[in-house]
């Protein structure tokens, strides 16, 4: 297998888990990592030159807030330096008139900005936070003022649904060239709040119908990338385009990891970027070998003319729904435990409860 | 904006997209927001060419020079290729 290991084309790398925000369906673990455990400037600069060195065209600053840290501009210089793509994937909150003419001459490329809706009394009562939404407009307004290109990422769920169109047109004012519609992913703190922020069938319709019409409108103007909650669908999504294949995350203490949910992946030992080479960890820790390729398989993915589009689908998802990791994932309509997924929807309370706050360790006692 | 291509126009990358050479992979490919492209051969020798202060016309001339092939064929061919790629945000004019 190993002769067949293709380079990573991506790194998602994870500076922090520190955020002023408090987003309810983050991607992060459920067991944040302290400030002390993480990598320091040097470690990072080793990570990126490996990185490139390995055939990463793109780096992907994420977090947390990636902002949160102050070296995140000599990193995006270093990256630059060594011809990688860089993108800061941002709340947007920390990105003002001083902060970002520092990334612009470090020669960042691209800011990704997330909303958490365009309503903005519901965004901070998401986000958590009161005057985050002046400040991602402000964010926005400077990155367009400069000339660089801007995603606007809006997180869809049960109580935003409804307002897509007005989130494209507000996309479009605000000189976006991207904007991804995405619902949530029910990972991590999603998965904890998945009752409160899964949709209905009929708000999933309609977020698809107000895409197509914007898709049309702005043809030409802004690009859209939409995101289903694939519980609605019948085949598993191509989970990062299958496990060790393209992707690669590493974590602010250093951890890589194939996706960023896959610390849930039990019975297997997380490699470090403090203990290893980067390029011996992507071609042959266990954990990237475990379900690359397709000789994991179980029936149905097995025989399955789909196996190496979707690649068996989540592995994570699997886990959190089947309580098997090698399983096929529970979406696929083939799958021996879609039941599960069936239930998940049709259990969906009338009333969404209250959320549960993405905290840091003392919060982790009460989502147990 | 597609509208107004013409000879004298000059070709650029749309900011934070950029034409670059895959060293591992030994390809040429298009950086560009949060994704990467591998454009055809013919696109690649295109776009090697555009430098920010070539025109179109300017473009089509030096093809034309280096495959030995008519100025409006190559012309044509040009034109198509750049409003595409005008219209997927990898090059302005």
């Amino acid at each position: 297998m190993t002769d067949t290991v293709l380079p990573p084309m991506s790194l998602l790398a994870e500076l922090t888990h520190r955020c002023p925000l408090q987003c309810p369906y983050c991607s992060n673990p459920l067991a944040l990592e302290p400030r002390a455990t993480e990598l320091a400037t040097d470690e990072w600069i080793s990570v990126l030159d490996q990185a490139a060195e390995m055939g990463v065209l793109q780096v992907h600053f994420s977090g947390g807030e990636p902002m949160s840290r102050p070296d995140l501009p000599a990193l995006v210089r270093h990256a630059v330096g060594l011809g990688l793509y860089t993108n800061l994937i941002t709340s947007g909150v920390l990105l003002n008139a001083t902060t970002f003419p520092v990334l612009v001459e470090a020669g960042l490329d691209h800011v990704q900005l997330s909303f958490q809706d365009i309503d903005t009394a519901n965004a901070e009562h998401v986000g958590g936070m009161k005057g985050a939404q002046a400040r991602k407009l402000e964010a926005a307004r400077l990155v367009v003022c400069e000339g660089m290109p801007l995603t606007l990422n809006f997180v869809i769920y049960r109580e935003n649904a409804e307002r897509v169109p007005q989130m494209l047109e507000a996309a479009v004012a605000m000189g976006a060239r991207r904007v991804e519609i995405a619902h949530t992913q029910y990972y991590g703190w999603g998965l904890v709040n998945r009752a409160a922020l899964m949709p209905t069938a009929e708000q999933l319709e309609m977020t698809t119908r107000a895409v197509d019409a914007a898709r049309e409108k702005y043809a030409g103007t802004l690009t859209i990338d939409y995101v289903t909650p694939d519980y609605y669908a019948d085949r598993p999504k191509p989970c990062m385009g299958g496990w060790g294949r393209r992707f690669i995350n590493i974590t602010p203490s250093g951890r890589v990891l194939p996706c960023h949910a896959a610390e849930t992946i039990p019975n297997v030992a997380f490699p470090n970027v403090r203990e290893g080479m980067l390029a011996d960890i992507w071609r042959d820790s266990p954990l990237f070998n475990m379900f690359r390729g397709t000789d994991w398989m179980p029936e149905p993915c097995r025989s399955c003319d789909e196996r190496e589009k979707d690649w068996g689908g989540c592995r994570c998802q699997a886990l959190a729904l089947a309580g098997n990791a090698a399983v096929t994932d529970p979406v696929c309509a083939l799958a021996p435990d879609h039941d599960k997924v069936v239930e998940a929807i049709s259990s969906l309370p009338a009333e969404p409860p209250p959320f549960r706050y993405r905290r840091y360790a003392r919060a982790m006692d009460e989502v147990g | 904006m597609t509208a107004s291509l013409a000879d004298n126009s000059v070709i650029r990358f749309a900011r934070g997209v950029r034409l670059q050479h895959d060293r591992v992979r030994d390809r040429w490919i298009i950086q560009a927001p949060e994704r990467a492209f591998i454009p055809d051969p013919v696109a690649t020798e295109v776009l090697k060419l555009v430098d920010g202060s070539r025109t179109l016309g300017q473009i089509v001339t030096e093809l034309a020079g280096r495959f030995t092939a008519p100025v409006d064929v190559i012309g044509r061919d040009v034109h198509v290729m750049v409003t595409d790629l005008i219209t997927r945000q990898v090059l302005t004019a």
